[in-house]
């Protein structure tokens, strides 16, 4: 399956049949980091993901902004 | 795994409150989080022209919409900041989303107000980019808000946002910033705007969720100096802490809002003064803006 990571955008291909927690500890990516987006919509890290999936891991942090 | 609410198949899990959500659901309690926030510190009321700070990320842009979509009369304000690449395509996602939702949106341009754009600031000043960045933000939007008649600014500071600014704070124990840190800040001159941060119960992950379940157009690539900023590092510590124990985040900024923050309340204040140049607020003769502006026009 492939995952597609941004800041820079980049394409990575991991073996699918499991369960995207699994996908995410393999990547080394903490669930509260990122939404994982299939298609047009977002699935829970317990869902199965195929050997023929596409998802999107989006990081969701916004940083250096001033604090006031 | 499925909605709490009604059962159907979810969208997003939320550990901290040992729930999951489908789409509509999930923007259901986004949009309560928002009508807490506002209630609990009485942050707008239905009269109130609120200036949104809008810098085309998801916090901000999804901050406008809940608050459009609740009613209150909003004006977006776009600072461009000069950053390459970063602020022309946060500009036009700004730009677009006024367009779509047919409301206003001022644009003040950093390059013109100080005299250079951020990063010729931070080569001058030869400090941290968002030093400078930071100073000329709250300044511009303090001024706009002032000049336009707007009885508050609303920005889109989120917890992870304010709890990594609590831990900066706690880490050097700077109990002159801990205070200041609220989810509503008052008036305390007139010619200084309210502040309110009506996502500050709502996770960066709920907020990046929010925009793109509403399928706001934001700018996922980050300014290009947010990278080693030392509030990144603390958001890194404690998503790690917020993985081992879900509800580390919200726990550590809510139980120093509850029961911390009244304990570093100051009871003198500090006097303040009109800028001898500008006229805005300051606790010297000239305001740390205009002393940054003549750096800059000395250097360039
Ligand atoms: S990361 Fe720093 S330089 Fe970039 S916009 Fe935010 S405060 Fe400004
Ligand atoms: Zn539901
Ligand atoms: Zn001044």
């Amino acid at each position: 399956m492939k995952v597609i990571l941004r800041n820079p955008r980049r394409e990575v291909d991991v073996p699918g049949g499991r369960r995207v927690k699994e996908v995410l500890r393999e990547l080394d990516i903490l669930p509260e980091t990122v939404l994982v987006i299939r298609g047009d919509t977002m699935i829970t890290t317990d869902q199965f993901v195929g050997p023929d999936d596409v998802i999107e891991l989006r990081p969701v942090m916004s940083g250096g902004r001033d604090p006031r | 795994m499925k909605c709490r609410k009604c059962g159907g198949q979810a969208v997003l899990e939320l550990r901290r409150h040992n729930a999951a959500f489908c789409v509509d659901d999930f923007v259901e309690f986004f949009r309560n989080q928002v009508r807490e926030a506002i209630h609990r510190y009485r942050m707008l009321e239905r009269g109130d022209k609120v200036l949104v700070a809008v810098s085309g990320g998801k916090d901000s842009l999804g901050l406008w919409d809940v608050l459009l979509d609740e009613g209150y009369t909003t004006t977006g304000l776009y600072l461009d900041l000069g950053i390459f690449e970063y602020s022309v395509e946060s500009k036009s996602k700004c730009e677009a989303f006024a367009a779509k939702r047919g409301v206003p949106l001022i644009v003040s341009t950093v390059a013109e107000e100080v005299g250079a754009p951020v990063p010729v600031i931070k080569a001058v000043t030869r400090r941290p980019p968002c030093s400078g960045c930071g100073l000329s933000k709250r300044y511009l939007t303090n001024r706009v808000a002032l000049e336009h008649g707007f009885s508050v600014v609303a920005t889109g500071h989120n917890l992870d946002d304010e709890a990594a600014t609590l831990f900066g704070s706690v880490m050097h124990w700077q109990t002159d910033a801990l205070p200041r840190q609220s989810p509503a800040l008052p008036s305390t001159h007139p010619k200084l705007v309210r502040r309110v941060k009506p996502l500050y119960r709502l996770s960066e992950r709920e907020t990046a969720a929010y925009a793109f379940l509403r399928k706001i157009d934001y700018i996922v690539e980050e300014c290009p100096f947010a990278k080693g900023a030392t509030s990144i590092a603390h958001k890194e510590i404690l998503n790690r802490m917020e993985d081992a124990s879900p509800g580390a985040k919200h726990n550590f900024l809510f139980g120093f809002l509850d029961r911390a923050r009244p304990a570093f309340e100051r009871t003198e204040a500090l006097p303040l003064n009109e800028c001898a140049r500008c006229g805005q607020v300051t606790t010297g003769t000239l305001c740390a803006f205009c002393k940054l502006a003549d750096q800059v026009k000395r250097a360039v």
